[in-house]
């Protein structure tokens, strides 16, 4: 008999940290003292807050050094960093501090923003809340993904492998409990950080789809 | 009043399903909501919506006001003022006198709350009453909290680090305080009757009783009769685009029962425009909601050249009609309005008029702004996720840690 999938959903709470910068200094400096969970919310915040979008700006950090202190090279760096490849926050954060580390060490000008445009640092607290649908086989899945809330859908391709320290998001590790290796296989390779979070539920009930027995 | 399944045809049934499972984590606690109005204002304008929402989530919340009167209402209103920044010295008897009221008011109140939820300045001293019954309590700022005056934050600093966490309406309003502070936007209901669809014929029958025309461009400025509103500004913006494109100017708005000022700036936005009949100066009354639905959305461009705001909740109301928006870049306005892309953000009087003079001109552009605002709007400041994130908030005092599983 193979375990059912429980469909589980996640909320969001954003806290303030009275923390602000107004050049890349600054910037580098927040990025060192806040804790995981604001690295988390400023690279996903947009993930759902546009998710009617596309293309989306890609997180907090790229958008701000980009449109507020027009340093366009350095917001392209901060927003190629590919999110998906990271384990978890610390491993992000690195790679921020890295970034800018080796930015503010060419000496150049250090361009500063306009009073009231400052990188305001924020974190979230999240909720998980299980929800009342369950899946016994990839039919029943396919139903139930196409029309739970795009926060369920979150929860379990970003929060559970980002956050929870899953080794991979939840729906292709309960594919290979139920056999479906390919299945997983082909899910795990999206690259959920480009596409909204509507086109990544198509694609995946779509997939799912195809798998299942009618 | 609406109820909670009426929201499903405009952000679907899953989310209104989520609202309910999270409700059911909150059973058996009372939510007690205090303020200083119960009518006027974008404070009184939520709770009046919200109240019935909860409930109907079966949510126990609550609302009462605490009683002043004149005198204590003027020195609230300077608070007010210097927290937004206005160089205003309060002598210390008014401080007194303000935590007298405040006292007396908590010697009165039936704190029957589990958790207690206090908006705004004007009753936070209420937290006094935490070392008697303890409890969870939240102040909730509404306001503009970008530059305080620092004599007025100290004092007010002493009672809100008192409180087991404070919520403020935008990143920028975030403070050095000791305690948690939330980030939660407040919202429009798109159901009230300030924001529902109106026939044609509703909105012609209302125009014609103020006499505006309805074949030339409209623009219009929503708010209150006050200073930090800029109604002044907004005619002088006007009066710059008139020599270039014809159009009528609408100031329309009521006033607080919290707020003395209001009758003196409608008097002195009165005398600026005499002399054009295309300046309508309109004072409405309590219970004007279907009158302000109809300006807006009769309305060419929406303005809100606000020199301070809370959040400025007719931002989102004019967007939610699609409604193409010229608003001050102050406040919580620059997270409903990305410029150029939803609307425009401006910072003097001179670029309010530059861009409308652009609007009115270009109105593809403008269509454009206006339906990319409504769908902003639609994803982020409806009552419906402002409910969530209280829920949220609540729960949130009974656990600790950055991941909590319910």
């Amino acid at each position: 008999m193979n375990t059912p999938f429980h469909f589980h959903t996640q909320f969001h709470l954003v806290t303030l940290l009275g923390l602000k910068a107004k050049n890349s200094i600054e910037l580098l400096d927040g990025i060192k003292k806040v804790p995981p969970s604001s690295i988390y919310y400023h690279t996903h915040r947009f993930l759902q807050q546009h998710h009617y979008l596309s293309p989306e700006p890609p997180n907090d950090f790229a958008y701000w050094l980009t449109n507020i202190l027009n340093l366009k090279r350095l917001g392209e760096a901060f927003a190629s960093v590919d999110t998906v490849s990271f384990a978890n926050m610390e491993e992000l954060r690195s790679d921020f501090i890295k970034i800018l580390t080796e930015y503010i060490s060419e000496g150049r000008y250090v361009a500063e923003c306009q009073a009231g445009e400052e990188f305001h640092f924020m974190a979230c607290k999240t909720f998980v809340l299980p929800m009342p649908y369950v899946a016994h086989n990839l039919r029943e899945f396919a139903e139930i993904l196409d029309k739970i809330s795009i926060d369920s859908l979150y929860f379990h391709m970003f929060e559970a492998p980002r956050r929870l320290g899953r080794q991979e998001n939840d729906f292709s590790m309960w594919f290979k409990s139920i056999g479906e290796n390919e299945l997983a296989k082909r899910v795990s390779g999206y690259d959920p950080y480009t596409m909204t979070l509507e086109s990544l539920r198509q694609r995946t009930v779509g997939t799912v789809r195809r798998y299942a027995k009618y | 009043m609406p109820s909670i399944s009426d929201y499903v045809p405009i952000i679907g049934q899953s989310t209104i399903d989520e609202l309910f499972l999270l409700a059911e984590r909150l059973k058996g606690k009372a939510i007690q909501n205090i303020n200083s109005t119960s009518v006027g204002g974008g404070v009184a304008e939520i709770l009046t919506r919200m109240i019935p929402l909860l409930k109907q989530l079966g949510i126990d919340a609550r609302w009462d006001v605490i009683k002043g009167n004149e005198k204590f209402f003027g020195i609230t209103k300077n608070v007010h003022n210097a927290l937004h920044g206005v160089n205003i010295q309060i002598p210390p008897e008014d401080l007194e006198y303000f935590l007298q009221v405040n006292n007396e008011n908590a010697a009165e109140i039936n704190f029957y709350g589990d958790i207690l939820f206090i908006h705004d300045p004007q009753p936070i001293a209420l937290i006094e009453k935490k070392k008697d019954i303890a409890r969870k309590w939240i102040w909730r700022c509404h306001i503009d909290f970008t530059d305080p005056s620092p004599d007025i934050m100290n004092f007010l600093k002493l009672y809100i680090e008192k409180y087991d966490c404070a919520v403020f309406s935008a990143p920028a309003f975030s403070r050095d305080i000791c305690i948690p502070q939330m980030l939660i936007s407040p919202s429009i209901d798109p159901l009230s009757d300030k924001n529902k669809e109106l026939p044609e014929e509703t909105i012609r029958t209302i125009l014609e009783r103020f006499g505006i025309d309805k074949e030339r461009p409209i623009v219009t400025q929503i708010s209150r009769f006050d200073y930090l509103k800029d109604p002044l500004g907004v005619i002088e913006a006007y009066k710059k685009v008139k020599k270039y494109v014809d159009c009528q100017l609408v100031l329309a708005g009521g006033g607080a029962t919290d707020d003395p000022e209001g009758l003196k700036v409608l008097e002195e936005a009165k005398s600026m425009a005499s002399g054009d009949p295309d300046i309508h100066v309109i004072f409405l009354p309590p219970a004007s909601d279907i009158e302000i639905n109809a300006l807006q959305r009769a309305s060419t461009v929406v303005l809100q050249k606000s020199l301070k705001e809370g959040f400025g909740l007719t931002v989102a109301e004019a967007l939610w009609k699609a409604k193409p928006v010229i608003a001050s870049a102050v406040g919580g306005i620059p997270l409903q309005i990305a410029h150029g892309y939803s609307g425009i953000l401006t910072y003097s009087i001179d670029g309010t008029a530059y861009y409308l003079k652009q609007l009115i001109n270009e109105p593809e552009y403008a269509k454009k702004l206006g339906l990319n605002g409504k769908e902003h709007i639609k994803n982020n400041f409806l009552v419906t996720r402002h409910i969530q994130d209280y829920l949220l908030l609540f729960l949130s005092l009974y656990h600790e840690g950055d991941v909590i599983h319910l």
